[in-house]
Formats: C-alpha cells, sequence, structure tokens
C-alpha cells in the first residue's frame, strides 16, 4: 500500500513526459498532476490515520518492494517505511504539495512547457517521499539526490531566464558539497555498526537486518570534545550527516544557493525551496535523532550554526527588495530555527516548526506568487504597494501568514517558534555548556526581532503605502518600462487563491495540535502537546544526565508491540528509558510560569517587531537599507574570491597546464607515440631500397644465425632437431 | 690421393663466398643474377657431395630441386630484369631503388 504513495506522482510524471508533451493539453496535465498527488494524499492520510496506522501505533507501517543491494554483510532494501516521524512528513508533503501543484495549474497556465513543469513537479513528490520514506539510508540518499536533481531542473526552468542556468548550477554543486558528506557519514556509519556485530544501514529492525539506530542507541555517548569530531566515531558520523544537511536545508556554509533558487518559478520556490525538500535536513537529523544524542559536540555545533544562520539570514532578509528573495531569506532562517531545535535536542520541536512552517512559508510563497502573477512578473517590491485594493484575497490570507511567521498567539509559527526557544532556553547541560544555552536563546528571540521586521517590510512595502506600479521614475529596470505603465494589479483564477485560503487557515489553526502544556492549562484545554506525544516515540531522547548513559535510551522499533489498554492501543512509548525527559512528567509549577514568561517575551518581541516595522516602513516604504546588508555580507563575492578563483585558478594552471597537458598528454598519449617514432626513425633505413642493401642485411643475419651455432657447438641443433 | 670431402666443401665454400661477394659488390641485374647461380650450385655441390659421402641418395634429391628452382627463378628473373630495363633504361640496380615507376 506504502508504494501507491511514491509511485502515483512517478507515474504522473511519466504520463506527463510521454504523453502530455504530445497532447499539449493544460486540463488533462493539470488533472494527471494534481490527481497523482490527490492519490498520495488520500492514501498518506489512510495510512497514518487507520485504527493500526503509522500515527496510532509504535509500529511503523511498512512496505518492503526488494532486496535491493545484498553485497557482503552489506544490505540495502528497496523498502518503505512510515512511522510516526515520516507519517507527519508525509501527510504535510503531501498535502501542502497537493495545494501547491493546484496553484501551479493556474500560475503556469500559458506556459510553453507546462507538460515539462508538471512532469519535473511530479517527479519531484516521487523523490521526495521515497526520500521520506525509504526505510535505510541509501535509499534515503536516492531520494535526497532525486529531490536534488528535481530541484536544478526546475531552478532552471526559464530557459530564456539569464540567472536561472548558473542559479541551477550553483544549486547542484552546493549540494554536491553537502552529499559528500552525507555519503561519508553513511559509510562510517556502516563500518561502525559493523565493528559492533551488526552492520547495517537500515532505519528499522528488519527480519534478518538490524536497525543501525539501535545499534548505535545501545553505544555510550561520546564525550564532549572538540577531537571527537575527526575520531572516526558517532561524533564524526553526525557531524558528516551535518554536513549533508547544510548542504540540503541550506545552512551557513552552503545557503548560498537557496535565494539564487528563487529563478526558478514561484511554485517550486513554495513546494521545493521552502515547504518540502528544505526540511529533509531537519528530517534527517531528527530520524539519526539516536546518532546526534550520542554525539554532544556535534549538537552544539549543530546548534551554533542553526543560530547563527538564523540571525545572519534574518539580517540579510531586511534589506532585500525582490519580494522572492525576502521570503528566501526568511526561509533559511527558519531553518535556522529548526537546526537550533535539533541542536539542542528537542527534535519534536524542530519537526513540529517543520510543520507549522511548511504551512505559512507555502502561504507567503504562494501568495508572492499570486502577486507576482497579478502584476505580469513583477518581483520588486518597490515597484508595488496598496494592492490589498486589487488582490483583497490574496492580501486576507498573506496577512494569516504573515501573523503566523511572526509569532502572534493562536497563529501557527507561535507555538512552534516558542516551543523552541522554550526548549533552548532549558538546554540540558548535556550537549550545551551552562550558559551558551541562554546566549542561543538570545540569539533566537533576536531572530524573532527581525523576522517581525522583515515581514512587516514585506507586507507594508507590497500591500499598503501608494502605488508604485504606474510612476515611471525608477532608477533600475528599463527593460520594463514598456509594458510597466499599463499595469493594473489583478485578483489571481481560483485556482489559485483556493490553496491560497486553505493554506492560510492551516497557517491560523495548524499550530493548535502542539500547544504547550503550560499554556494549554491555562485554558483549561488538552492536557498535553498532542503533537510532541505523538511524535516522541520516535525520537531519541538526549539521556538525561552522563550516569544514565549506561543504560541507553531504547528506541520505539525495538519496544515489544503495543499493549492493549482497556482496549485502546497503547500509543505511550514503552521503552522510554528512567530519566530521559517526556511529556508525561507531572509538570513543575515554576517552570511552567518560566515558560509562561518567556512566551509572553516571544509575544511581546513580535508585536514589537511588527511595530517597529510597521513605524519604519509605512511612510517611507523605500528607506534605504544598509549596503552590506543589500549585498548579502559580499558572502557571494568572499566564497567566489576564497573558493572558486582559487579552484579555477588551481584547476587550470595545475591541473590543466601541468597535469593534462604535461603529464596525461605529454606522457602518457604523446610518450608511446613518440618512442614508436624515434625507432621507427631508425628503423626505416633498412628499408632503403637498394637490393645490394638487403642483401648485406640477409647476410649479416645469415652470419648470426651460423656464428650463433658455431660458438654454442652442435648440441643447441642437435636439440632443435630431436 | 683419393679426393677428400673435405675437398669438395672447400671449393664448394669458394664458390659461394664469390657468388656472396659478386651480389654485394656488382651493380649490374645480370652479374648479380649470374652470382645468385653460382651460389645456387655451391650448395649443390655441398648436397652431391655428402650424399656420395653418407651413401644416400636424398642430397641428389635435393639438388634436382634447387636446379628445377634455379630454372623457375631464371624465368622469373629474367623477365623482370627486362621489365625493369624496359621502365629505365639502364641495368643497374641502385637505379631501381624506389617502388614508384
Amino acid at each position: 500500500m506504502l508504494r501507491y504513495i511514491i509511485f502515483a506522482p512517478l507515474a504522473g510524471a511519466a504520463i506527463n513526459w510521454l504523453i502530455g508533451r504530445r497532447v499539449r493539453n493544460e486540463r488533462f496535465i493539470g488533472l494527471v498532476a494534481c490527481g497523482s498527488v490527490g492519490i498520495s494524499t488520500v492514501i498518506g492520510f489512510y495510512l497514518a490515520f487507520k485504527s493500526n496506522g503509522a500515527l496510532r501505533s509504535t509500529q511503523p507501517v511498512m512496505d518492503h518492494l526488494w532486496t535491493w543491494i545484498q553485497v557482503g554483510d552489506f544490505r540495502a532494501d528497496f523498502g518503505l517505511a512510515m512511522d510516526r516521524l515520516s507519517g507527519i512528513y508525509v501527510l504535510f508533503i503531501t498535502f501542502v504539495g497537493f495545494l501547491i501543484h493546484v496553484f501551479a495549474t493556474g500560475y503556469m497556465r500559458g506556459d510553453t512547457g507546462y507538460y515539462r513543469f508538471f512532469a519535473y513537479l511530479n517527479l519531484f513528490m516521487f523523490a521526495m517521499l521515497t526520500l521520506i520514506l525509504g526505510d535505510n539510508f541509501l535509499l534515503m540518499f536516492v531520494g535526497w539526490e532525486g529531490v536534488g536533481l528535481c530541484s536544478y531542473l526546475l531552478i532552471g526552468y526559464y530557459l530564456d531566464k539569464e540567472e536561472a542556468a548558473p542559479a541551477a548550477k550553483k544549486a547542484f554543486v552546493a549540494n554536491r558539497v553537502g552529499d559528500w558528506g552525507f555519503v561519508m557519514g553513511i559509510l562510517l556509519l556502516f563500518w561502525m555498526t559493523s565493528g559492533a556485530g551488526a552492520p547495517s544501514i537500515s532505519f528499522f529492525d528488519k527480519p534478518g537486518l538490524t536497525s543501525a539506530l539501535a545499534t548505535v542507541a545501545h553505544m555510550a555517548p561520546e564525550s564532549f570534545a572538540l577531537h571527537m569530531l575527526w575520531y572516526g566515531g558517532i561524533t564524526s558520523i553526525a557531524i558528516l550527516l551535518f554536513i549533508g544537511a547544510t548542504g540540503k536545508s541550506a545552512q551557513i556554509p552552503l545557503y548560498v544557493w537557496l535565494p539564487d533558487a528563487m529563478a526558478g518559478p514561484t511554485p517550486v520556490s513554495a513546494l521545493i525551496h521552502a515547504a518540502t525538500m528544505v526540511t529533509a535536513g531537519v528530517y534527517m537529523l531528527a530520524r539519526c535523532s539516536a546518532i546526534f544524542t550520542r554525539a554532544p559536540m556535534a549538537m552544539f555545533i549543530v546548534a551554533i550554526i542553526g543560530a547563527a544562520t538564523a540571525l545572519f539570514a534574518a539580517t540579510i532578509g531586511l534589506a532585500q527588495n525582490d519580494i522572492k528573495k525576502v521570503l528566501a531569506y526568511s526561509t533559511i532562517s527558519q531553518l535556522g530555527y529548526m537546526f537550533l531545535a535539533c541542536g539542542v535536542g528537542a527534535f519534536t520541536a524542530a519537526i513540529f516548526h517543520v510543520m507549522t512552517h511548511a504551512f505559512f512559508k507555502a502561504q507567503l510563497f504562494l501568495g508572492s506568487g499570486s502577486v507576482i502573477h497579478g502584476m505580469h512578473h513583477e518581483q520588486d517590491m518597490r515597484r508595488m504597494g496598496n494592492l490589498r485594493k486589487y488582490m483583497p484575497i490574496t492580501w486576507l490570507t498573506m496577512c494569516c501568514g504573515w501573523l503566523a511567521i511572526c509569532g502572534v498567539p493562536i497563529w501557527a509559527g507561535f507555538f512552534s517558534k516558542d516551543e523552541i526557544l522554550w526548549k533552548v532556553w532549558v538546554a540540558g547541560p548535556f550537549s550545551i555548556p551552562a550558559g551558551a544555552a541562554k546566549a542561543l536563546w538570545f540569539v533566537g528571540i533576536v531572530t524573532a526581532l527581525l523576522t517581525a521586521i522583515y515581514m512587516t517590510r514585506l507586507m507594508v512595502m507590497t500591500f499598503w503605502g501608494k502605488e508604485r506600479f504606474n510612476s515611471g521614475h525608477d532608477a533600475h529596470g528599463e527593460s520594463h518600462a514598456d509594458d510597466h505603465h499599463t499595469v493594473t494589479p489583478h485578483e489571481s483564477p481560483w485556482s489559485m487563491t483556493i490553496p491560497l485560503i486553505v493554506l492560510a487557515v492551516l497557517s491560523t489553526v495548524g499550530g493548535l495540535v502542539g500547544v504547550p502544556y503550560a499554556i494549554s492549562s491555562l485554558a483549561g484545554g488538552h492536557p498535553e502537546n498532542y503533537f510532541e506525544e505523538v511524535l516522541a516515540p520516535a525520537i531519541s531522547t538526549v539521556p538525561a544526565t552522563q550516569a544514565a548513559a549506561g543504560e541507553p535510551t531504547k528506541l520505539h522499533w525495538q519496544s515489544p508491540p503495543p499493549q492493549e489498554v482497556d482496549g485502546k492501543p497503547a500509543v505511550a512509548p514503552v521503552g522510554e528509558a528512567p530519566g530521559a525527559a517526556n511529556s508525561h512528567e507531572t509538570p513543575n509549577p515554576q517552570e511552567l510560569n518560566e515558560e509562561r514568561l518567556l512566551a509572553l517575551v516571544s509575544v511581546l518581541i513580535a508585536l514589537s517587531g511588527i511595530g517597529i516595522g510597521w513605524v519604519m516602513f509605512q511612510r517611507k516604504p523605500l528607506r534605504a537599507m544598509p549596503r552590506l546588508l543589500e549585498n548579502k555580507y559580499y558572502v557571494d563575492e568572499i566564497y567566489d574570491a576564497t573558493i572558486i578563483q582559487p579552484i579555477e585558478a588551481g584547476s587550470r594552471e595545475g591541473l590543466w597546464k601541468i597535469i593534462d597537458v604535461g603529464a596525461i598528454d605529454g606522457i602518457l598519449v604523446h610518450g608511446p607515440g613518440e618512442i614508436v617514432k624515434r625507432l621507427a626513425r631508425t628503423l626505416r633505413y633498412m628499408q632503403i631500397g637498394f637490393v645490394r642493401g638487403y642483401a648485406a642485411i640477409i647476410l649479416a643475419g645469415a652470419l648470426i644465425i651460423i656464428g650463433y651455432f658455431a660458438y654454442n657447438g652442435a648440441h643447441v641443433l642437435r636439440f632443435l632437431v630431436r | 690421393m683419393a679426393p677428400q670431402l673435405s675437398w669438395y666443401l672447400a671449393l664448394s665454400a669458394v664458390l659461394f663466398t664469390i657468388g656472396v661477394v659478386g651480389v654485394m659488390i656488382k651493380r649490374n641485374v645480370i652479374s648479380m643474377f649470374m652470382c645468385i647461380e653460382l651460389m645456387l650450385n655451391a650448395v649443390n655441390l655441398t648436397f652431391v657431395a655428402f650424399s656420395s659421402f653418407f651413401r644416400d641418395v636424398t642430397g641428389q634429391l635435393f639438388v634436382f630441386i634447387v636446379m628445377t628452382v634455379a630454372a623457375a627463378e631464371a624465368a622469373v628473373g629474367l623477365g623482370i630484369i627486362i621489365a625493369i630495363f624496359r621502365s629505365r633504361e639502364s641495368l643497374d640496380v641502385d637505379d631501381a631503388s624506389t617502388l614508384k615507376l
């Protein structure tokens, strides 16, 4: 059953590629594309919520297709598994993906590559779902590469757009750097599990195969020391996997591809570069929580990189003028939050934020797509303004996304972001040194402030203020000057606004599945954080103290099958280690008050951010921003000067001129030719043409043979004759 | 004193050497041709001498084969010589040092 989730979009891609390109009927192509994703969505929801489905049982739903590779001890299956973690991912990926497909049918109307676009988009869904549902690292890597390929194809989708091809190339190359880390991590993990006597790269226990994660979970946590990074143990694996995640999820130092990726069509930006693909790194970290929780040094680095990325990208986002660029940096910043959460061991909070972020960021991106569509492909916010008059639905729905990302209560982003900040504040001494947690929290709260400011700036510049699209005295973009004077923004068709509305509703109420106890108890509502409770069994928690290290946390897939309690299936994790933090602890009133206080602080921060943004940009939407920020800290230029240029120079001067021309061409290719040529130049004098010369050679040969036998005696001859 | 085997062999060697040297130093095609005939017949002489010495008829059989081959070779060789002479107006082998006509 599980297989249909991934193969339906693949079939859709094949149909659109083979038949759609001939039919060229937009209705047919759109129907195939949306329908195939719709099938995945329905099956995904059914498998997640049926009575013994992935989200209601502690056992994953498995689907073993075939044993893919079996070499010695190494075994990789083409097998799918849907546990609580991948279940949640499948739910929002298929559902948000479906909405974005519907949106794209409107957005891409009239494009010559309509069939190509939807074939790629469906192929992306196939790859993404393979990534999520693969039950071992290698299959996950297949999906990982597949989404990278589709991302490349879709960034470079506009063949006539000058910046698209280099952007696609950049994304591909940056991801290759990350993939190196991922592959090395997998190899090292296999090597280590082999050493432990259970060679495996599987996530789950299967017949004849032990889960690699369970093997790692039985190992003692490594010490918190820098040299553990290259020790070759769990910490090294964790950091290599994290390098892979930085590539895919656009973290420092490999984030540079994501802003450029905005060259692709806007639905692609929404689906791939905001809602789903870029969160694959977070998924991988959560999936490998058993590895990361035993590698405190790696956790610490993840937290630092996450916090740094969040702050860094938020500051750049303040000064961008392209509506999609702002959202791109916002995405990087929010991903930084997720990694910060992973780094302090709050994997559930990270996944929660992934989900809410998928809702509100997809909403914002689609909203920006609607704006761009309504503005006749104008992306510069300096040429917008007062669009709420022309596009009321887009405006209202985007307000939901805006309030959600700013972290205003009730809206989804508030709960997830607040959860992360709280988990950072209380981060234990296991992976985060004392004091660092508070510093990271401070970075997080500053980022929250900046987020509110730049999002308010985006909204104000786009939807409020004076209409600037018909005033033709801009400093740049002369090429647009012609259609510039005739622009009349219009509201988008229903195929675009309905996804916007659905996502706006989700951005508004989607966070209610994860209301923390500290807040829900105020209203006397649901006593537990439902989201965390669902996800907890799939996540390996940080051993509470070093003392608990001797008795490692058990993971749910080693647990006995769920026992029936009063006729209801038990959802509580059976094998949770003693002392490991979980939501079932009796809440400490003092801690609860602290959490409420922090929530209040973040609400105030969000509101003041919105206030600052409003005051700063309502009157002067075109306020000049610092050049350093506008130029993205010159990171692209620095990379160009320090990495790309030296590599190019080294390749040109060293690899090409010395190694290739000198060694390969000079010695290996021309060498044998030269030897033959010289030999021939000598030997050709034998073929001089004078008959007497030949006679002399024959004579000389005869003399040599006779001389040989005369010198060595007749016994040689006798030997020959015999 | 009855003739010894070594006498025949010595004579044969002398004739053969004269033939070899003639091929090497002569430029005239016909002279070279005759020197080759001389070498063949020097070898024939050894065959006959050994045949008589070992009382074995095989050597004489070889002589006949050599003579047959020599006759055929003479026919072909003279044909070539005439062809060369026709094209080059010369019997000097050094004039025929290229494969082209």
